[in-house]
């Protein structure tokens, strides 16, 4: 049986996972806008990691606070979606996975800031706001690549087909969760098929769903990435500046 | 208080920008709690806002007040005062558009969709013929637009 403690490392590990991966791109973005927005777009994931993972610690009553969660777990204590933790290939698989992630995220959010726990519900609707941006960027970018050259259609369409079978994972029943991810696969549906479509781009066939990373299994990427974002605080236990 | 700036955007203060939410004083023992909200949820500067009040407080004579940190009601850009939008303007920051009655708390709007940017008139010259150039910019509360009549770049702190 998960707990509540469970759902919210969950979600914060998701915008963790995320925050890290979107930063690997700064400086190194098509364009210097991008650059930005990427940016900040990992710190809005960021910004709503700290309040989950604060409030996880608090659940827990075990003393951890955020930067414990993050910086003193091995990757099967992490229980992020595998889609975040998936490398950021190129900039069209970047853009399927940030599509497929804030049309998550907002409805997620959207229904937590009407939920019975209060705490998630002032994080819900602080963050939905942001999500909504982030989500109408990477819909704006799969639509410009998808419907444009034959290049950087064939590009994105691959993007989608690969990032595809890992979307299911987020909407994976969770029975006596504070909001259920399973009835927000509608909301998803609803957005990301219209974006596709607009960019002349095929939905992919649903058939393999890998999973595992709300229970501790993950990819093989994880621990790399967990490595990099840790080293510091482990060579330098505490150190502040 | 009331002097304390957004050490981001130095010409508007921490009450002008809506996120300052109350600052009270315990009767019996006289201690000041300061309750202050983000802006964005990863929002870096919070750490300094926090230190700049406690630091302005000591100077008035309260060097044990309290700052608490509340996210709900979340902030939007309807809580930036008029004379914020003002001041924002006039240091060549495109302000959000108004949508606030003066003295009152804004409504929650439902926030899950992006709102609608029709036209943002340039603070330096002041014509509208403007078109962004990217939805994000130098901080999170700001994107990054430019001019076609004066050919300037400009920030406008874009509505959430």
């Amino acid at each position: 049986m998960r707990s509540p403690f469970d759902f919210a490392l969950a979600l914060g590990d998701d915008a963790l996972v995320a925050a890290q991966r979107l930063g690997e791109w700064t400086s190194r973005a098509p364009e210097m806008e991008e650059d930005v927005a990427l940016a900040n777009i990992a710190l809005d994931q960021l910004g709503a990691a700290r309040l989950l993972l604060t409030y996880a610690g608090e659940l827990e009553g075990a003393g951890r606070d955020e930067d414990a969660l993050a910086y003193l777990r091995d990757d099967r204590e992490f229980r992020n979606c595998l889609l975040v933790e998936l490398p950021n290939g190129d900039f069209a698989v970047t853009m399927a996975k940030l599509l497929f992630l804030s049309a998550y995220q907002l409805p997620l959010y959207s229904a937590l800031a009407g939920c019975a726990d209060e705490r998630l519900a002032a994080i819900g609707a602080k963050a939905r706001k942001e999500s909504a941006y982030h989500r109408d960027h990477a819909a704006l970018w799969v639509r410009r690549l998808g419907d444009g050259t034959a290049e950087s259609h064939r590009r994105m369409q691959a993007a989608v087909d690969q990032v595809w079978p890992y979307a299911h994972e987020l909407f994976a029943p969770w029975p006596g969760a504070p909001v259920d991810p399973a009835g927000l696969r509608g909301d998803f549906d609803a957005y990301v098929g219209p974006v596709l479509a607009e960019a002349t781009l095929t939905r992919p066939a649903d058939g393999w769903a890998p999973a595992g990373g709300r229970d501790g299994v993950h990819t093989e990427h994880l621990s790399y990435l967990l490595a990099e974002m840790q080293v510091l605080h482990r060579a330098h236990p505490g150190a502040t500046w | 208080m009331a002097a304390v700036v957004d050490p981001e955007i130095r010409v508007i203060t921490i009450d002008e920008l809506g996120i300052l939410r109350a600052v009270d004083r315990d009767a019996a023992t006289g201690r000041v709690t300061v309750t202050i909200t983000p802006t964005y949820t990863g929002c870096p500067a919070m750490d300094v806002i926090r230190a700049d009040i406690r630091r302005a407080l000591a100077a008035a004579g309260h060097p044990d007040a309290d700052v608490r940190t509340v996210y709900s009601p979340a902030w939007s850009t309807d809580w930036i005062s008029a004379a914020g939008r003002a001041k924002l303007a006039a240091a060549g920051i495109a302000p959000p558009p108004a949508t606030r009655d003066a003295g009152t708390a804004p409504a929650t709007r439902a926030g899950t969709v992006v709102p609608l940017t029709l036209a943002v008139r340039c603070p330096l010259c002041g014509s509208a013929e403007t078109e962004q150039v990217s939805r994000f910019g130098s901080t999170a509360c700001k994107a990054l637009w430019r001019c076609r009549a004066c050919r300037e770049p400009f920030d406008h702190l874009k509505a959430l």
